[in-house]
């Protein structure tokens, strides 16, 4: 574990290590040069052009007074601000259980890493076949018990609670992974301390885990939230959209847009919307991240 | 206390597993049981991988093909994104240099901003440039949104070697280049393989560049011809759930052989994922 790591902030690069090196701007450039190419073709490029078609303000009139539109951000919302802050909470409880040295909890570490090694389509096409309103597990089990069966994909609320449960479920163990690393890295005299002052459980979350992880939990709070702002694979193939269009997110509506109604500019406007929150994540991210 | 944590443990190892059970599952299930749910099969068949591997049913009519794509996609962005940060970690890491400060914000930029906002534009592009229906653009597309994160990783590695290999070199006679092939890369082995191996899984599992720039049954990858399973009503979910069994094992076997790479590099350099 890196010392940087146990303050929960990753490391800054090392000015004393450099200096045994001069200045060189050509070959640090000219190392960098293909990564450079790249960004500069693939990322600024298209983010201009985008940007710049977007810039038309009869598209955003048009998304805006879209119904479709008004629910996708409100969707996007829950995604981005309930999904993923559940996910991080419950993966920083969980990563204090991982802690413990007990049998069942060893093999849960060992296996519990699967929902994020096996990409998102199995995974959803498996929540699917279960969520099925005619033939799944779950319709089938609450029938078993004289419950009504529910349409689980076929209505806003629950079709969208699935989005929200299968990206939790997928996401889950790699920040929890992640958290515990922080764990790992806290020096175990401070709970030692903590111990001879009388603390529990709770008081050592309270006083000495939290305070030490709160920057490594801010940092991670703001990179799921921008990864999952632009999450197009699990509501795409969770529900389509459907039903009636009513569970999109951004992305999955800028795609509908751009390609099942040809609009193309009103596709560009929906990500242009979304564009100052991230900049603002990014230049957050950037001032506490440095590579 | 160890009752509790045991009970939430196990909670949460069928939470975990369930569904990759329950695809497992399927993909043993005949298709006369498929309607009636269960927890186990009853008559377990073979038969659904056996129609998947000889491509005999017109859902999976191409499917070596597209196995065949996705491996060639991942294998050329492993070897791409091992190229780019390999050398780009080597001036981030071992040099300084000005403008340095610019490169390693463009790469943070890249590596936070959602690839979706970029792929409608990035379509247009490689429209215009023909390079629709290639390979090319999407090994493109996989090298530059996951060049960021290998730098991340390899750059943090290169910075704790000592700053005696740069004087080695020196004492030798050795330019930057020889410096760079004959001591530096050595070294780097262990998260070049932690990364080489992200690359791979990057790509492997990519669904949306894939969905653009690739089409007919002929180029496309396998988690898109799988998605295209469910535009039609009468999908065979357990033939598309052999499928997905088949699909999940090289990421599930690449990440316990490298388990350790994987996690170390991870939590040492940055964080990634969604």
């Amino acid at each position: 574990m890196t010392p940087a790591m146990r303050e929960g902030v990753l490391a800054a690069p090392s000015r004393v290590r450099l200096s045994p090196f001069r200045s060189r701007t050509l070959q640090g450039l000219l190392f960098t040069a293909p990564l450079l190419g790249l960004f500069a073709a693939f990322v600024i490029y298209p983010m201009v052009f985008g940007l710049w078609y977007a810039a038309d303000l009869d598209s955003y009139r048009g998304i805006f007074s879209d119904p479709v539109f008004q629910q996708t951000v409100v969707n996007t919302l829950w995604y981005v601000g309930v999904a993923v802050n559940v996910k991080l909470f419950l993966a920083l409880l969980l990563s204090g259980m991982l802690d413990y040295r007990y049998r069942v909890v060893k093999i849960l570490s060992a296996l519990f890493l699967i929902p994020w090694a096996i990409p998102a389509l199995p995974g959803i096409l498996s929540f699917r076949w279960m969520l099925n309103s005619q033939w799944g597990i779950f319709n089938h089990l609450l029938t078993k018990f004289g419950l009504p069966s529910v349409p689980w994909l076929a209505q806003h609320d629950t079709a969208f609670g699935a989005v929200m449960i299968f990206h939790i479920w997928k996401y889950l163990p790699f920040w929890t992974i992640i958290f515990l690393a922080g764990r790992r890295a806290i020096p175990n005299e401070l709970y030692e301390a903590a111990a001879i002052d009388g603390a529990g459980v709770l008081q050592n979350f309270m006083y000495v885990t939290f305070p030490l992880l709160r920057s490594l939990y801010l940092i991670c709070t703001l990179l799921s939230m921008v990864f999952t702002l632009g999450d197009f694979t699990v509501p795409w193939l969770m529900t389509g959209g459907a039903p009636g269009d009513s569970t999109h997110v951004l992305a999955t509506l800028a795609y509908r847009y751009t390609f099942a109604m040809g609009r193309l500019e009103w596709g560009l406007a929906t990500f242009a919307v979304a564009m100052p929150v991230t900049l603002v994540f990014i230049f957050v991210l950037m001032r506490w991240v440095k590579i | 206390m160890k009752t509790f944590i045991s009970v939430v443990a196990v909670v949460i190892l069928v939470w975990t597993f369930f569904p990759v059970y329950y695809m497992v599952l399927l993909s043993f299930t005949p298709t006369n049981d498929l309607f009636q749910p269960g927890l186990y099969v009853e008559h377990p068949t073979l038969r659904n991988y056996v129609y998947t591997m000889g491509q005999d049913n017109p859902f999976v009519r191409y499917f070596w093909t597209q196995l065949g794509t996705s491996l060639i996609v991942s294998v050329w962005t492993m070897v791409g994104v091992g190229a780019v940060a390999a050398l780009g970690s080597f001036a981030m890491a071992r040099m300084k240099f000005r403008f340095r400060g610019y490169v390693s914000g463009m790469t943070l930029f890249t590596y936070v901003i959602p690839s979706s906002f970029l792929a409608i534009p990035f379509f247009k592009m490689m429209g215009d440039y023909d390079l629709i229906d290639t390979k090319l653009a999407l090994v493109l597309a996989m090298i530059t949104f996951a060049s960021p994160y290998a730098l991340w990783v390899l750059s943090d590695y290169a910075r704790s070697l000592p700053p005696e290999i740069e004087e080695a070199g020196a004492l030798d006679g050795a330019g930057t280049l020889q410096t760079f092939f004959h001591l530096y890369l050595p070294l780097i082995v262990p998260p070049l393989i932690a990364i080489g191996t992200y690359a791979f899984l990057y790509a492997w599992n990519e669904y949306l560049y894939a969905l653009l720039l690739l089409t007919g049954e002929r180029n496309i990858p396998l988690p898109v011809a799988m998605s295209n399973f469910l535009t039609t009503d009468n999908a065979p979910w357990n033939l598309l759930m052999a499928v997905s069994t088949v699909y999940s094992i090289p990421p599930v076997v690449l990440y316990y052989c490298f388990k350790r790479y994987l996690v170390s590099g991870l939590v040492s350099g940055a964080v990634s994922g969604s």
